[in-house]
């Protein structure tokens, strides 16, 4: 490895890691707010502008407040548990793809941090992982309202990612390949894979709402039964963590979906005009073109990314959290058996068209 | 009277969901909408605006008092009788000759007139039963204190100014 490629890996790394936790602090002020504007009130408004500033407020309060341990907790996994919760979706972002090339210095580079052949099966198996930490704190913490948190979030994960490998395995059947990098040229190329594949597109954002303990799947820390969940002995930066890795995790299924289903990367309609006339009005040469299209792309997934964040805020304000066992049947009798179907119907129009 | 069933089948429609849940999602973002575009607000900024409550609310006491800034209230223990929560203190004393311009009308006066507002139900019946509308129920319902002395209204803090029912 060159000193350039050390360099070039470092700053994408800064880049993804950089974006995805600074969007947080965004995300919880517009979840504040936004879920005041819906519901006819004003909402946090007292610190800085518009109460921009809140979320700053709220770590300067996690921050100062005791660092408390239960006296009966398992101490390595109740410490453990907010580092997974965090980790495993910044890992999965890794393989996100967020633009095609750049070219610096006559070096190209592949705006992906791991760039690497089965990255699909590598998001899954960090998306897997989501579960790990709500089953380590519930149980380390010693607690029984944490410990059904922690037992409802397991289960109801579980369910949901069948119907959600399998909306997936769908789609990699359409696209024949597990690289995010060709999946996206693919749909550059054709369709996006919501068109090709509308009920795997359906299926797999329901579920990603259930991966992520996002409402109306937020079972796990209903707070009117189980006072806070899995995360009920956790205070201070500890609760921070997992209040971060919340929105970490939902900033990486929207990077997901919007990869699979939704053209990744691919320029939104009239950008590519947009990249003509600005590297011809400007001058640019063939480099500069391709490094004003890899710009381009970076702000298209962004802006497909935000536009699923706010779905995220939207829904959570407006469907009410389910029943336990309305949850399993919805995803044990609705969407398994509709993903199934899905999957066999897919993979027979593949047979036939590519015949 | 035999159990009444009042479940009813889900039509298809109902039973698929998501028309319901877009419906929802329509009326969600209408109001975000109004709230983020046109600041439609049902909230208020409370400690700069506040809400105007009617005529008829009953909140901190006070002691009306006539032009000369005497009270109006003759000590003649009414309130105190009735008063169900019994929060009224009154010490009552005669009004001496040279201060009492009014005569008859104003013979008796308190020397000290306590309420415990911490005690106190506000009901309204020592305003009901106030021969001479001394004592009245105010529209201040901020009636937050720092120590439970404060909690207790004498007669200085009741005879304050109150513009009509304030």
């Amino acid at each position: 490895m060159e000193l350039f490629d050390v360099a070039q890996l470092m700053a994408k790394i800064v880049f993804v890691v950089g974006l995805s936790l600074g969007v947080v602090p965004i995300m919880v002020w517009f979840e504040r707010r936004g879920a005041a504007w819906m519901q006819r009130r004003v909402g946090p408004n007292r610190v800085g502008p518009f109460g921009l500033l809140q979320p700053l407020a709220d770590v300067v309060k996690f921050i100062f407040k005791e660092d408390f341990t239960p006296g009966n907790a398992n101490k390595f996994f109740y410490y453990m548990a907010p580092m997974v919760a965090l980790i495993a979706p910044l890992c999965a972002m890794s393989v996100i793809p967020f633009g095609s090339t750049a070219i610096v210095n006559g070096h190209e580079i592949t705006l992906q941090i791991a760039t690497m052949d089965s990255g699909v099966i590598f998001i899954l198996a960090f998306a897997g992982l989501e579960v790990y930490p709500i089953i380590l704190a519930g149980w380390a913490s010693k607690n029984k309202y944490a410990v059904l948190g922690s037992l409802r979030g397991a289960s109801q994960i579980v369910s949901y990612e069948i119907s959600m490998g399998l909306a997936l395995l769908s789609m990699l059947i359409v696209y024949g390949t597990f690289n995010p990098h060709e999946m996206v040229s693919w749909q550059a190329a054709k369709y996006w894979g919501c068109v090709v594949n509308p009920f795997g597109a359906l299926v797999f954002w329901i579920s990603i709402f259930a991966e992520t303990n996002r409402l109306p799947f937020d079972l796990p820390e209903g707070e009117s039964e189980l006072v806070a969940g899995y995360h009920l002995e956790y205070g201070a930066m500890k609760f921070a963590l997992f209040f971060m890795a919340e929105y970490v995790a939902m900033i990486m299924a929207s990077a997901l979906i919007a990869t699979l289903f939704f053209g990744g990367y691919g320029l939104l309609p009239g950008m590519s005009f947009l990249v003509n006339f600005i590297s011809t009005n400007f001058g640019f040469g063939e480099v500069g073109m391709q490094n004003t299209k890899a710009a381009f792309e970076v702000l298209s997934l962004i802006s497909k990314v935000a536009f699923f964040m706010f779905m995220f805020v939207w829904i959570r304000w407006t469907v009410p959290r389910f029943r336990f066992d309305q949850l399993m049947d919805l995803g044990w009798k609705i969407l398994f058996p509709l993903s199934l179907i899905n999957l066999v119907i897919v993979t027979l129009m593949v047979y036939v068209l590519n015949k | 009277m035999g159990t009444i069933n009042v479940s009813k089948k889900y039509t298809a429609r109902e039973k698929a969901y998501i028309p319901a849940i877009l419906i929802g999602m329509k009326i969600t973002m209408s109001r975000f909408i109004k709230g983020f575009f046109l600041r439609q607000h049902d909230t208020i900024l409370y400690p700069e605006k506040k809400r105007d409550y009617s005529q008829r609310f009953r909140g901190m006491h006070f002691i009306s008092v006539d032009a000369n800034k005497t009270e109006n209230c003759t000590a003649c223990f009414l309130c105190e009788t009735i008063c169900p929560a019994d929060c009224i203190h009154i010490v009552a004393d005669e009004r001496e000759d040279e201060n009492n311009v009014y005569g008859v009308k104003k013979e008796k006066k308190p020397i000290s007139f306590d309420i415990d507002s911490l005690r106190c139900c506000f009901c309204g019946f020592c305003e009901e039963a106030c021969p001479k509308d001394a004592i009245k129920l105010s529209r201040n319902y901020e009636l937050a204190v720092s120590t439970r002395e404060d909690a207790i209204y004498d007669l200085d803090h009741l005879k304050r100014d109150v513009k009509g029912r304030g």
